[in-house]
């Protein structure tokens, strides 16, 4: 499997590191709602199709990433930086 | 179902071998049973069991592909009881009392082989962290003994015990008990002695959905082959856990990965008992064929593609040659991979629910086949009862939110780690 780093190119995934479901969201520090944790630290909904999800490049930029994989075909359809809304092709 | 016997045998050997019959039947699926049982690994032990310990026969065994394609036929073959954490020992020591006696039960030989295991010990504190858990097992009346370098030696001296040895053997945790399994047997026995007893294996039936009454009960399931209703509906379908549950509107504490396994071309007997590496995750045995068999590391993300990256492949036949060097010049002749249920703690869930008419059994991460009979024997009590066994009511969906995960290698609620 490769992936296209918006830095550095298409790059082996052996390069990277895994950071799992990019939808899950986090509640508020403040928040105290036990369901709303429990949802984002436990439950995943582990789809068999397209599954966003975060990649570390840690053996090149060290940017984290937002790619797009299907988890049956492992084809990736999007790659984005983490935290920016800009798309970087696939 | 005719019995298998030292004298069948010798009649059919005497007879041209042309009176065995089918080992199971092969009907076509009725529109209602009491209880469907997704899955045909642990599904076929629940099954069996149902029939046998709570008379529960008009059960249906639902296969989406072929019996004995899923993860019963894709694992590395191992049995041990090795666990220390509550929750865990007393059900996996359950599992291992099942095997020792599961060929009589079944009548089918599931050679079962009591070869024993052998976990590596590289340094003073992992000595140390044996001696723990091997006094947790003992104290759970499960059989653990402490070995020396020697006596490691003496069990598998085809393991690197050179000078040049990167990471050098001290010591060992032993579980004489332990060993392997024939895993195609396992499904074939259960499916053999689940059939005669009324319950019908429903082969190439994929469930697509759920059917629900206006409560929202579910009250059976939608499959390739049409729908089919049952009083109570069961899953048991390992790495597909979530995908199907998503289709009753469940979200699991569950991701699915793909976890890879090797076999070399067969030799002559080379290694006579199971060994796990304590420098890397690397684990082998030799089969009854003679192939050496190994794995180690999950590929390491959400996967449901029933094969595996060449990285992995690498990393462990690297594993495999600084334990063993002669494993250097051995070719590789397959290579497989199952997907895998990981749950967020590393350990199981058999349970009632959430929703009305729906048992669950997943979570079983790379565990699960020394789990079958246990697995199978108290999924069918929780379903039978409507409420947990003993040894396995620590295995609730609700553990996470109430803060109760039985997380053995203490890695956190990230499934890949496990």
């Amino acid at each position: 499997m490769r992936i296209h780093c918006p830095h550095c190119g298409t790059r082996d995934h052996t390069e990277f590191s895994y950071g799992g479901d990019a939808t899950v969201t986090r509640p508020p520090l403040e928040d105290g709602d036990i369901d709303r944790w429990h949802a984002a630290v436990f439950l995943r909904p582990n789809p068999k199709g397209i599954h966003r999800e975060y990649w570390h490049h840690a053996l090149g930029c060290r940017s984290w990433l937002i790619v797009e994989r299907d988890t049956l075909t492992h084809r990736i359809s999007a790659t984005r930086l983490a935290g920016s809304d800009e798309g970087a092709g696939s | 179902m005719k019995r298998y016997s030292g004298i069948s045998v010798l009649r059919e050997a005497l007879r041209g071998n042309a009176g065995w019959t089918r080992a199971w039947r092969d009907p076509d699926p009725k529109p209602h049973y009491d209880v469907i049982v997704v899955g045909s690994g642990h599904g076929l032990a629940t099954a069996y069991y149902l029939a046998k310990e709570h008379g529960i026969r008009n059960v249906a065994v639902l296969e989406k592909g072929w019996l004995g394609g899923g993860n019963i036929g894709r694992n590395t073959t191992i049995i041990r009881s090795n666990y220390m954490i509550d929750g865990n020992t007393r059900f996996y020591e359950l599992s291992l009392k099942l095997w020792e006696g599961l060929s009589h039960d079944l009548n089918f030989n599931a050679m079962v082989s009591h070869r024993g295991i052998i976990n590596l010990a590289h340094n003073q504190a992992q000595v140390n962290a044996l001696v723990r858990r091997g006094n947790i097992m003992r104290l759970n009346g499960i059989d653990a003994e402490i070995i020396d370098r020697e006596e490691v030696r003496r069990r598998a001296p085809v393991l690197d015990f050179s000078s040049e040895a990167r990471f050098p053997i001290v010591g060992g945790l032993w579980q004489g008990r332990a060993g392997t399994v024939r895993h195609d047997a396992v499904a074939w026995g259960f499916a053999r002695a689940a059939s005669a007893l009324g319950v019908d294996i429903v082969q190439n039936c994929e469930v697509v959905g759920f059917l629900k009454d206006d409560a929202g009960r579910i009250v059976g399931v939608e499959t390739t082959r049409g729908p089919i209703r049952a009083g109570k509906v069961a899953l048991a379908v390992a790495g597909h856990s979530g995908h199907l549950a998503a289709k009753a509107g469940l979200t699991l504490p569950i991701e699915t990965h793909i976890l890879q396994a090797f076999v070399s071309e067969p030799l002559k007997p080379l290694l006579d008992c199971v060994v796990t590496y304590g420098a890397g995750h690397f684990y082998i045995s030799q089969t009854d064929k003679g192939g050496m068999l190994f794995g180690g590391d999950l590929d390491g993300f959400n996967s449901y593609g029933q094969r595996g990256a060449l990285s992995v492949a690498e990393d462990v036949a690297t594993m495999g040659k600084a334990l063993m060097p002669s494993l250097s010049r051995v070719r590789i002749v397959r290579q497989w991979a199952g997907v895998m249920d990981m749950s967020m703690d590393g350990s199981p869930i058999i349970c009632k629910g959430p929703l009305d008419g729906l048992y669950l059994n997943c979570g079983w991460c790379y565990g699960g086949f020394k789990a079958t009979p246990a697995s199978g024997y108290t999924f069918a009590w929780t379903i039978a009862r409507d409420e947990p066994h003993e040894v396995s009511a620590r295995f609730t969906l609700d553990r996470f939110r109430r803060g109760e995960a039985i997380d053995e290698k203490g890695a956190g609620p990230t499934p890949g780690l496990h």
